[in-house]
């Protein structure tokens, strides 16, 4: 039965190549604008003005990138959502693991109710609080601030509620040793739990650094000085005056260059980014 | 001794004091802070006195809050259901794993980790007109070039393809990992009466992920509600407001104009209407519990 299990194919229909097929011609064109970005950031600016097309012919040139590392805010902006996201991802990665750990874990008084009012939390889309938060950090001088554009991150129920998850996976018998041992709560959380989730950690970790280094929003309505932009409002602020002063191709220069670090992320983090995304969505 | 640890201590709470606070002043606090807002009359120096519901009047009956409305709604009529196939289309047909299979599925989420800026800059250089590829490839054809984001209609269309290409890759996940739950016991009976493919797809494959479909959804639907850079970014709402969406209309209201208390009024009743999608999602989500 095990061995017929296994020859089995899980589903009658997708052993038909031809979806397969289908699948390929819809990458193609799924990636096709793709190319053709990267094709305007490899020409030179004169020769696309002439006409666009010249995208398909000789000569390419590296020129555009060499702008970026000379002329533009780009090095700036980039610098700004680097400090902006990993601030983020500390920040959600302490807060949600101590409480997670005491969701999953601890009893205290009002535990339910406290996790129902976080999980609400969920339900709350940014634009509901974003004028009344603007206020806030109006009153507080926070706009234009690293700090002010960290905060809003850190208050995302999504952290907490993975975390949670993550911590109530984790036999009872571990902790309840160590509990033999006289350790303290901390000491326990730290030392034995901690390491149990450094996977989950990871996990959570480069979902809100990706989170926080895509976030547009916030960062549009927060940062106002060209100096604090960051990378998103930064090429979007340049995307404004589309063509007429920079040039397509070095526009399109600096989205390539922009989305690089995420892709290169991505790619070595593939497995995490779709666990977090698809774990939090459904369950 | 274990007792000791499960008996509920004030002390316990301590680890969430740090998270909470961040939740109070950050979530909390701005949302009653906005609803407080939307019911007075505030202008940039600070609230002032109390105009109960006049501020949402006021939201309703401007026209531009209802073309925004319309649109948004439009757009998600539209985009959802596109979404919701195209991504079961693909989980169906990589639901297994080859070197081929994984490669697609990485390509087809690629798209989701970009961000906004990034994927509406990548579109805006296939509609531009004159220059972008949709009118390099209309010339070779020799047929007329459409102004995809200056022409009423393919505005929002061009918003929403940007979007699909964008949102693909979670309704593919979300699919992909409600197929593999299904319990392989119940092809082999399918395979034992001969079952054509497309039997099996409609008895079998498709009536044991429902749920799936239902949560997708309502996912989709929350997030589409709302959409906002791509719009702002490709067609600035244009022309004529024919894409401007609901988050775009709070946005111009609440810091262009900066009419706040009409902007918290917006924000408000889109905040419901979201609030409406998230709730149909927790009873969907229970409901299999129960069962």
């Amino acid at each position: 039965m095990a061995a017929n299990n296994k020859t089995y194919k899980p589903d009658a229909l997708t052993t038909n190549p031809t979806l397969l097929w289908i699948a390929g011609v819809l990458s193609v064109v799924m990636m096709a604008p793709v190319a053709w970005l990267v094709g305007l950031s490899i020409k030179n600016n004169q020769e696309l003005m002439l006409g666009t097309d010249s995208v398909f012919r000789l000569p390419y040139t590296a020129v555009n990138y060499l702008n970026i590392l000379q002329t533009s805010r780009v090095f700036g902006w980039f610098f700004n959502s680097l400090v902006v996201a990993s601030g983020q991802t500390l920040g959600v990665l302490v807060l949600s693991s101590l409480a997670g750990y005491a969701f999953a874990r601890l009893e205290f008084p009002f535990r339910r109710t406290l996790f129902v009012i976080v999980l609400f939390g969920l339900a709350v889309p940014e634009q509901a609080v974003i004028i009344a938060r603007h206020q806030m950090f109006n009153w507080f001088g926070l706009h234009n601030t690293y700090l002010g554009l960290m905060l809003p991150g850190l208050s995302s129920a999504f952290g907490v509620f993975l975390m949670t998850q993550f911590f109530r996976a984790i036999p009872k018998e571990i902790d309840e040793a160590a509990l033999l041992d006289n350790a303290s709560q901390f000491r326990i959380f730290w030392k034995i739990m901690l390491p149990l989730t450094l996977p989950a950690q990871a996990t959570l970790g480069i979902f809100t650094f990706l989170h926080g280094w895509n976030d547009y929003w916030w960062p549009l309505i927060s940062a106002t000085k060209k100096d604090m932009f960051t990378l998103t409002v930064g090429i979007a602020s340049s995307q404004t005056n589309f063509a007429q002063s920079e040039g397509l191709g070095f526009l399109a220069s600096q989205a390539v260059f922009a989305s690089l670090p995420v892709l290169v992320v991505y790619l070595i983090f593939q497995r995490h980014i779709v666990t977090a995304v698809s774990g939090g969505a459904v369950k | 001794m274990a007792k000791t640890y499960r008996r509920s201590q004030w002390s316990h709470g301590l680890f969430i004091l740090p998270y909470l606070s961040a939740f109070a002043l950050l979530l909390v606090f701005p949302l009653f802070w906005g609803i407080w807002l939307s019911l007075h009359k505030v202008d940039l120096f600070g609230p002032g006195r109390f105009v109960g519901l006049a501020n949402y009047v006021r939201v309703f009956a401007d026209p531009v809050f209802l073309q925004a409305l319309r649109n948004t709604i439009v757009f998600v009529i539209v985009s959802v259901p596109s979404l919701v196939a195209l991504g079961l289309f693909l989980a169906l047909a990589l639901n297994r794993t080859t070197r081929a299979t994984s490669f697609f599925r990485g390509l087809f989420f690629s798209s989701s980790v970009l961000s906004v800026t990034i994927v509406t800059l990548i579109w805006r250089f296939v509609f531009i007109p004159g220059d972008g590829l949709m009118s390099v490839i209309f010339k070779h054809l020799g047929a007329e070039p459409i102004h995809f984001l200056s022409t009423s209609g393919w505005s929002l269309f061009s918003i929403g393809v940007a979007t699909v290409w964008w949102c693909l890759g979670l309704p593919m996940m979300l699919f992909l990992a409600a197929l593999q739950q299904i319990p392989a016991d119940l092809y082999e009976a399918a395979a034992l009466d001969n079952a054509s493919p497309w039997r099996v797809l409609t008895r079998i494959t498709l009536p044991s992920i429902a749920r799936t479909i239902m949560l997708v959804t309502i996912i989709q639907i929350v997030m589409q509600f709302q959409l906002f850079g791509q719009a702002q970014l490709m067609t600035n709402g244009g022309p004529n407001g024919t894409s401007r969406p609901l988050v775009m209309y709070i946005y111009e209201v609440g810091f262009v104009r900066w009419d706040i208390g009409k902007g918290a009024a917006a924000s408000q009743i889109l905040f419901l209407i979201i609030l409406c999608a998230a709730m149909a999602q927790y009873v969907v989500s229970t409901r299999k519990t129960e069962n």
